[in-house]
């Protein structure tokens, strides 16, 4: 009887420990190293919260900002933009946001943390279909046929909110067999063939050239997703997170955005 | 029901390899130091241990190719392996239900045989909850329940405390006289081998050495390892008629025999002197004490010289005699107790 | 159990002290304090953090509840395929001498290591709509698992069966081998020996692994979102339901992870409550 009692009491704190293992686990871990860069000029170290859909473009213009500034190292944490808001909200050391959406931005803006938030970018949503487009999707209402199988990303995040928008303003019902809780995540779903369609953005499309095809549509006029970017009123960084900004903002920022599909502002 | 068998198992440093054979009601006891092969044997009989050679026949069937539960065996295992989850009576009723008896029908087979072994009122009882000895009864109420046709008892004593055993070793010799099968048992115990079987076989290092009745073995050890069991001093010996040499010793006997041969003496025919006896020179010795220890009521004196021997003497001779070990004395052993059988 | 002359089948008990009262060794006290601690404070957080005014209203919302359900249900069933397949993959690895038993001892504890994100994709790439074997079903029975509330058991179930295995296995290799060998001599066949005996001397290690199986499958969230998708009422669970609004409302996510705990708390202890008193 003891034996199985302490097995018990044994076996209930695991049990708890993975049933909330399952609330945290899927988001990037907040990169707590970047803290430990001190305040004021010395500072050699940017830190750099961006979307996920800034991944290719920021590496690449965190490369630049390196040659640019010899000594300087610029540290990347992509992910969700809405993760991203809240872990600065959290207190992450960050210097600079760069947010896939205005909503998450006006997150860490409210919290007084974000000065003078930019739009750098616009992305459009595009269809998209695996490379041998099985279900002919061509336009945006044979998302609406009950044998197309469609994956959406959740409301909840942004990609999700704008593909509401451009669905609302079609004035289309569609049925998705999935909300996914990220774009890449939804555009793996066309890439593997698990769905025959989905609303992403141009660049993702772009990203994943030759596994799946894109699909322009009016619609997506009525729903395009501004980017905004902003030092951080905290950053540790002090003035090199405003020069990182400024290089997003300059005209070699613009060329390697628009090479990934992101359109001017 | 006779069991004829071969039993041959070969292992990188060890081979066993016995015929043995038991006939209806016939219990017969393999009897071995520890390591010698006989719960090898055992398993090898149940089918529990693959033989890599022989047969084993029961009444002229061939039980070899049988896997373990097809085999009409029951057996005893040394710690009983009771099922602890299963009441007394689910224990032996177990057997039965496994070959397809209806559990009712099952459960009054064994309600009947715990009452056979007094163990009526512990029916209920998890292993748990039985005495060592009580253990034993229902590990034998199991084992008879299948109708064996084949008793293996594993040691079927050695997990008892003194007093049990002697309880549990009539109980179980009355039970092996009612069982019409051949029963063979594993032992390292000359008393319990010799209180339940008819026939002994004496096992070392996979191989038979002796083999007879309990008295047979008991009067003429053929191994220095039985003539410990029984208690003799034994030498082997060349006999010329009713002399016999061991070494350059020279010995007296009741028996008359030529060539090769065995000479036994029980430790108690030793006659120690400090200085020599006048007489005979046969059976007389100059031996030197190697040690001296208690031995139940007597005192066991080790002597070494030409042979060595054990001298058994009682207490008050010890101090009589003055005897300390280093010491040289003399031994001597009268003929009349001094046994000679062909080697 | 050196006491008694009867070998205890079961895994090593853990022995009762008869000490009167010996001072605590804090060598060991003190980690285990800490530990404790380490695991015990973010639920405290969680706790400390709720909404509590709003706490009602939030749970009466009909989405938490299907989720809640569809969390349970699948979490259950997971474990009965987990418990079905696994306990002879168990004795499989515990009782029978094969070649290479050593390499899939190893390759069954993969899911334990593997992101359970890539989990959902490998699963994905096999059972999937494209997937190898996937494809088969679909061609052949119509039947695709991705998006349906069966792929979430699937994923729940391949994520959550090491934990099983595991345990039962370890159970199989402490308990007696001869308590079989004792059966076989009364007649029963290797599969009576397992039904019959071994299964009711390792049945603690089963509970154990059975519990420890449905508390993962509960918290499942990488290979479930993966594989099985996101959509209300058929495949999104509590933990995906708690991902999902901690994008937007991390206190709705606080308010369905104490659901999740709470639940889980108290169908564990009642658990507890029946087994012991059944034993």
């Amino acid at each position: 009887m003891f034996s199985r009692l302490s097995r018990w009491t044994l076996a209930l704190p695991v049990a708890l420990a993975l049933a909330l293992s399952g609330c945290g686990s899927g988001a990037p871990a907040a990169s707590t190293s970047a803290g430990s860069a001190a305040a004021g000029e010395g500072a050699k170290e940017v830190t750099v919260f961006a979307a996920a859909s800034l991944t290719g473009t920021f590496t690449e213009l965190g490369k630049a900002f390196e040659a640019a500034h010899p000594g300087t190292a610029v540290k990347l944490n992509f992910g969700s933009s809405a993760t991203l808001a809240q872990q600065i909200v959290q207190g992450a050391p960050a210097d600079v946001f760069a947010s896939a959406s205005p909503a998450t931005m006006k997150t860490v803006a409210d919290a007084s943390l974000a000065s003078s938030p930019t739009t750098f970018v616009r992305n459009k949503l595009r269809i998209a279909v695996p490379a041998d487009n099985p279900a002919g999707v061509d336009e945006l209402k044979d998302l609406a046929d009950p044998a197309v199988k469609v994956a959406l990303c959740a409301e909840q995040v942004p990609c999700g909110a704008a593909a509401r928008k451009a669905l609302d303003a079609a004035r289309l019902k569609v049925t998705p067999v999935t909300l996914e809780q990220d774009v890449k995540a939804t555009l793996t779903k066309v890439e593997l063939g698990e769905v025959d369609a989905a609303l992403v953005y141009a660049t993702d499309v772009i990203a994943a050239a030759g596994k799946v095809k894109g699909v322009a549509f009016p619609e997506a006029d009525q729903a395009i997703n501004d980017y905004p970017i902003a030092t951080l009123a905290e950053a540790p960084a002090g003035p090199l997170a405003q020069r990182f900004v400024d290089l997003v903002l300059s005209q070699q920022g613009r060329d390697v955005l628009a090479k990934a599909g992101f359109e001017a502002p | 029901m006779t069991l004829e068998a071969r039993v041959v198992v070969s292992r990188p440093a060890f081979r066993l390899d016995l015929a043995l054979r038991a006939g209806p009601g016939e219990v017969v006891a393999l009897l071995g130091p520890n390591g010698a092969g006989k719960t090898t044997a055992l398993r090898a009989l149940a089918g529990l241990t693959a033989m890599t050679g022989g047969q084993i026949t029961l009444d002229g069937q061939p039980l070899h190719a049988l896997p373990p539960e097809e085999r009409p065996v029951g057996m005893v295992f040394q710690d009983y392996l009771l099922f602890p989850h299963l009441s007394a009576l689910d224990n032996v009723a177990f057997g039965p239900r496994c070959q397809g008896v209806p559990k009712a029908e099952a459960r009054r087979a064994a309600a009947a045989l715990l009452h056979r072994v007094g163990l009526a009122d512990h029916a209920a009882a998890r292993p748990r909850q039985l005495s060592g000895g009580q253990a034993q009864r229902v590990a034998l109420a199991r084992a008879l329940a299948v109708r064996p046709r084949l008793l293996l008892l594993d040691e079927p004593l050695a997990a008892l405390d003194a007093h049990t055993r002697l309880e549990i070793r009539s109980h179980l010799r009355r039970h092996l006289e009612d069982f019409d099968g051949a029963t063979v048992l594993v032992t390292h115990d000359p008393l319990d081998a010799m209180v339940l079987a008819d026939r002994l076989i004496v096992i070392e290092n996979g191989g038979i050495v002796q083999e007879g009745s309990p008295s047979e073995v008991a009067r003429r050890p053929r191994t220095d390892y039985v003539a410990r069991l029984v208690g003799l001093n034994l030498y082997r010996a060349v006999a010329e008629g009713a002399r016999v040499k061991v070494g350059e010793l020279l010995f007296s006997t009741s028996d008359r025999l030529e060539g090769a041969a065995f000479v036994a003496f029980p430790p108690a025919a030793v006659a120690l002197y400090r200085s020599r006896p006048d007489g005979s020179p046969r059976n007389l010795w100059q031996a030197r004490i190697e040690g001296i220890e208690r031995h139940g009521d007597n005192v066991r004196v080790h002597l070494d010289g030409p042979i060595t021997a054990f001298a058994d003497i009682t207490p008050a001779a010890l101090a009589d005699l003055d005897l300390t070990p280093g010491q040289q004395i003399w031994a001597s052993v009268k003929a009349t107790e001094t046994h000679a059988y062909p080697a | 159990m050196a006491a008694s002359d009867r070998v205890e089948p079961v895994s090593p008990r853990l022995a009762r002290s008869d000490r009167a009262s010996g001072r605590l060794p804090w060598m060991l006290v003190l980690p285990a304090l800490a530990g404790l601690a380490f695991l015990v404070l973010p639920l405290a957080g969680l706790l400390i953090r709720a909404p509590w005014p709003t706490l009602v209203r939030r749970l009466a919302e009909p989405q938490v509840l299907e989720a809640l359900r569809l969390s349970l249900v699948c979490a259950t069933v997971a474990t009965a395929v987990c418990l079905l397949l696994g306990v002879p993959l168990a004795w499989l690895l515990a009782r029978v001498d094969f070649p290479a038993r050593r390499v899939v001892r190893a390759l069954v504890t993969v899911p334990l290591v593997l992101p359970p994100v890539v989990g959902g994709v490998a699963l994905l790439l096999v059972l999937g709509r494209r997937g190898l074997v996937g494809q088969w079903l679909e061609a052949s029975f119509g039947v695709s698992l991705p998006f349906t509330t069966a792929g979430v058991i699937v994923a729940e179930a391949f994520v959550a069966m090491p934990f099983l295995v595991v345990s039962v296995e370890g159970a199989l290799r402490a308990a007696d081998q001869r308590f079989e060998e004792a059966a076989a001599t009364l007649g029963a066949s290797r599969w009576t020996a397992f039904r019959r005996v071994t299964l009711p001397l390792i049945m603690p290690g089963v509970v154990a692994g059975a519990v420890l199986c449905w508390a993962r499958a509960l918290g499942e969230f990488g290979a479930t979102i993966t594989f099985a998708g996101n959509f209300p009422g058929t495949t999104r669970t509590m933990p995906l339901a708690v991902y999902l609004a901690l994008e937007t409302e991390p206190e709705a996510a606080i308010v369905l992870s104490l659901v999740l705990l709470a639940v889980s708390v108290v169908i564990l202890a009642s658990l507890r409550d029946r087994w012991v008193s059944a034993a």
